[in-house]
């Protein structure tokens, strides 16, 4: 049997991207809840819940970005440069979240804690704004030209659409984010980030539901693949009833297994995406054939295979140790001398 | 200003900001594992309160290291699109090495490292050390190798739209966006010829620029009379690895310069300021080089560059009068730099071994000793030096490659990105001017605030996690 390796690395991308939407999806959600709380001690236990994780978490968009380069480099060059002001914000959002972080605990000054509270919630709902406005163009499709560059303007990446998706984007990452809270507290805090958790679904499938239907009405090509193969509404199926088992396991107090449920939601979602834009990375429009794909965008097949057995012998390795350091810190926030 | 120009400034700008980072987390790995390490085996509580004293600091400046790399990774594709396209055949898989060999483990273990005390035992929290330690070392050989590849380029060819191009093609304008670069050999690739010299060189300036910090940290308690014991241990630390790396960079530093003399002629000829090639090349100590009369003025050692490359005064050296003038590097900002770093070589190995000296006699604990008093004084600003040398070894590196984006095959103009404008360039270099300063200022604050506040003078052993109290009593 031939392995199709530009198939296999469209799917290992996906799940790199995937793995950084879920993982750094719920520290973002955390930046974007912080408001909702006062007082520095429950502020202190939302950075501490996500204090040994949030940098491994952002390590799959730096390990997303290099596989994207090394599998698909044409894919890299266009969206990028074509993405430029977008991509410096971006940057510019997940630099201050990151000094926020790792700054506000130095000091006991309420302006300091106030100032940096302030620059982690903007980076965080900023990032995941950009995040899902990217997304929503790549569904949506780009300008490209010949050559496979962009030829649009930085104001076209800001259509109705694609910031639909990008306020989507960010309930989406909110309510992931109030759920892995409800893990990590305990208390009246709990009690307090618990009572956000429905009204975040609601948000959530509303404004899904509207995108969803925009998606209909305007991309149909992003549903060719489930029409062409009914079997595939499965996956839908299956979306619906994560989402939906959220409230009932949070209602019997399993927060874990809600937690599991919404990260099963965001998944099916990349893998909705995924079969959505098959074979297309980048989909041009209104010029179709000069779309980047998982074929004329790719490295030769000989980089392809190497960078297979990269992953074979680094992937599995990474899991472990990811998973280990979940389970050494497990458990509910508490605050010590080492503490953020 | 074009957007070559800006492009390049952006880049240079943010690298040498991420690289102010990077060398200080690979040395104060191992200076980490060296304390604890200590601790493990003598059980003595200090080594414990310096380990915890330095993981803080060591916090700091990896937060900053992350921060400021995140914007390298992007960087390339933003800017340099189609140097993307004509190297990611090769160059990406080394990016992708870096972050699932690399990244993921540093940011995994940090996380014990840092929040770990009480979670872990004594014996794997080590361990833990130990794995930041060699994710931090990881890094340095990804990327140095990526770097090196486009230095020396092997293990790979040149196709235009699928067509294999003999060696030595001269890439034309409408070649661009449909060339790249092809792998043929892996380990040709990770191998190249200057990649092995290069990493070595590279992490024995990360240890020395770690080794002065610790020195300069201990040398102003010392100097300030505070917290003596803590200061007394972690000076005879720095000074050990100062001394181990001060001398290895020589001889590493020596191996990549004759690797730059086989592979790179331009390169060392800027380097050196040479411009007749032949025999007898001459080795300048100072001088200033006149690109335009060709000359290069100063105090030199006839011969020396000859003997030093190979071996015997007899050795012929290219100069740069043989090198067409499109294919020569800035001759005196090469020149400049290259000596900079050289001359901070050499302070940094007297430095270590005056300290060393110092040790062997009982004085170093003396600080009312004239000689001691001296060597502490000038220790706490030579944190500088290792920092000023490390960027001057980048800069010669990366100038004396011009004009070259990857070494004879894509010039540095071609590299460009097709569609970034201009304006937007310099929007994004004014927003990282303006957030990096912001965050350097703070970080040379908080890191301040750190020193002055010393390490935690509790009851010694208090300082131990609760958990780790019962198995050392044990
Ligand atoms: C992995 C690749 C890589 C690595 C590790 C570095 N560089 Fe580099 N550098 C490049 C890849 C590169 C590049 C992409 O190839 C650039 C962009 C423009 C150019 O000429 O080469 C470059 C340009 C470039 C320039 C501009 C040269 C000029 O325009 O004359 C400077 C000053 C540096 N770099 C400095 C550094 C420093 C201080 C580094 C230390 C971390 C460094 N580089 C690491
Ligand atoms: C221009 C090329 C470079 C790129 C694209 C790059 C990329 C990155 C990225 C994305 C990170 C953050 C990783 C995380 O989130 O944990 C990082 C951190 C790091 N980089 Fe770089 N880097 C470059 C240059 C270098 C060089 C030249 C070295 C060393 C020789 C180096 C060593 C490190 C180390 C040790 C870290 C860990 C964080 C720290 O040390 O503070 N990098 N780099
Ligand atoms: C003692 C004498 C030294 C010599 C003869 C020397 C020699 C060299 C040479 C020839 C290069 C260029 C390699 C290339 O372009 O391929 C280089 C680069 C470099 N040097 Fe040095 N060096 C010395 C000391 C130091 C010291 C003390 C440091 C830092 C503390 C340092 C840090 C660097 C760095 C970071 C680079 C760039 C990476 C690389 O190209 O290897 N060097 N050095």
């Amino acid at each position: 049997m031939t392995i199709d390796y530009n198939l296999l690395w469209f799917v290992l991308v996906g799940v790199l991207f995937a793995g950084y939407a879920i993982l750094d999806g719920f520290d973002l959600g955390v930046g974007a809840l912080l408001p909702l709380i006062k007082g520095d001690h429950d502020r202190r236990i939302f950075y501490n819940a996500i204090g040994p994780v949030w940098d491994g978490n952002e390590v799959w968009l730096v390990t997303g970005g290099g596989a994207l380069f090394a599998a698909f480099p044409n894919v890299y060059a266009t969206v990028f440069s074509g993405f430029y002001l977008a991509f410096m914000l971006l940057l510019f959002a997940l630099i201050f979240r990151a000094v926020a972080i790792e700054f506000r605990s130095k000091e006991p000054w309420p302006w300091w804690r106030a100032m940096w509270d302030r620059g982690f919630f903007i980076g965080s709902t900023t990032a995941s704004l950009l995040i899902g406005v990217a997304m929503g163009n790549i569904v949506w499709g780009v300008p490209l030209d010949e050559r496979g560059e962009f030829a649009g303007t930085f104001l076209g990446l800001l259509n109705p659409y694609a910031l639909a998706m990008g306020i989507t984007t960010v309930a989406l990452f909110m309510m992931h984010g109030s759920i892995y809270l409800a893990m990590k507290t305990d208390g009246d805090l709990q009690k307090r980030v618990r009572s956000w958790i429905n009204p975040l679904i609601i948000a959530f499938i509303v404004l899904f539901s509207i995108t969803s239907m925009a998606t209909l009405l305007y991309v149909p090509r992003m549903t060719d693949a489930l029409r062409a193969n009914p079997w595939l509404f499965s996956v839908v199926v299956l979306m619906i009833l994560a989402v939906a088992n959220i409230p009932r396991e949070i209602h019997h107090g399993r927060d874990w297994a809600a937690f599991l449920s919404s990260c099963a939601t965001m998944l099916l979602l990349m893998a909705l995406f995924g079969l959505g834009m098959f074979p297309n990375l980048v989909y041009s429009s209104p010029h179709p054939e000069y779309s980047l794909t998982a074929y004329n965008a790719a490295s030769t097949e000989k980089t392809l295979r190497i960078m297979t057995i990269i992953a074979a012998i680094g992937v599995p390795i990474v899991l472990a140790y990811t998973a280990s350091v979940y389970y050494i810190f497990r458990g509910k926030v508490k605050i010590g001398p080492d503490s953020y | 200003m074009s957007v070559e120009i800006l492009s390049r400034l952006q880049f240079a700008f943010t690298v040498a900001f991420h690289y102010l980072f990077p060398p200080l987390s690979i040395g104060l790995g191992v200076v980490l594992v060296m304390m604890e390490g200590t601790w493990l085996v003598s059980k003595n509580p200090v080594f414990h309160n310096m380990a915890r004293f330095w993981t803080k600091i060591f916090g700091l400046i990896f937060g900053l290291g992350v921060a400021s790399g995140i914007v390298m990774e992007f960087q390339f594709g933003t800017n340099w699109a189609t140097y993307s396209r004509f190297v990611g055949d090769i160059f990406g898989s080394a990016l992708a090495a870096e972050g699932i060999f690399a990244f993921f483990l540093e940011s995994g273990f940090l996380a014990v490292l840092l929040f770990g005390w009480d979670k872990v035992g004594p014996v794997m929290h080590f361990f833990s050390t130990c794995m930041v330690a060699l994710g931090a070392h990881f890094s340095a050989v990804w990327i140095v190798v990526a770097n090196s590849w486009q230095q020396t380029p092997a293990g790979s060819h040149l196709e235009i739209a699928g067509k294999i191009m003999p060696p030595g093609y001269a890439l034309q304008p409408e070649d661009l966006g449909q060339a790249r670069m092809v792998i043929d050999d892996f380990w040709a690739v990770v191998f190249n010829p200057s990649s092995m010299d290069r990493l070595s060189h590279t992490l024995m300036g990360g240890w020395s620029a770690a080794a002065f910090f610790v020195i300069s940290v201990a040398a102003w308690y010392l100097l300030h009379k505070r917290h003596e014991q803590f200061a007394h241990y972690s000076l005879r630390f720095g000074i050990a690895l100062a001394l181990v790396a001060s001398v290895l960079s020589l001889v590493t530093g020596h191996h990549s310069a004759v690797g730059v003399a086989k592979n790179q002629p331009p390169k060392l000829a800027a380097m050196e300021g040479l411009w007749e090639s032949g025999p007898d090349a001459p080795l300048h100590l100072v001088g200033v080089v006149d690109e335009k009369s060709s000359r290069t003025t100063g105090i030199a050692v006839p011969g020396m560059l000859s003997v030093l490359i190979g071996g015997t005064s007899e050795h012929p050296v290219t100069g740069l009068n043989d090198i067409p003038l499109e294919n020569r590097p800035p001759v005196n900002a090469t020149f400049q730099l290259f000596h900079v770093m050289v001359a901070i070589g050499f302070s940094l190995i007297g430095l270590a071994c005056w300290g060393c000296g110092l040790w062997a006699f009982g004085l170093l604990d003396k600080p009312e000793n004239p000689l001691t008093r001296a060597f502490l004084l000038i220790c706490v600003p030579a944190v500088l030096l290792p920092q000023i040398a490390n960027q001057a070894g980048w800069f010669t590196a990366e100038i004396g490659r011009q004009p070259w984006i990857v070494w004879g095959y894509l010039r540095t103009s071609q590299g460009l990105s097709a569609v970034v404008r201009e304006h937007q360039v310099l929007t994004s270099i004014i927003g990282f001017g303006f957030i990096y300063l912001l965050l350097f200022a703070l970080f040379i604050f908080l890191l301040n605030r750190k020193i002055q506040h010393g390490p935690e003078n509790r009851e010694e052993s208090s300082a131990l996690p609760e958990s780790w109290m019962k198995q050392s009593r044990a």
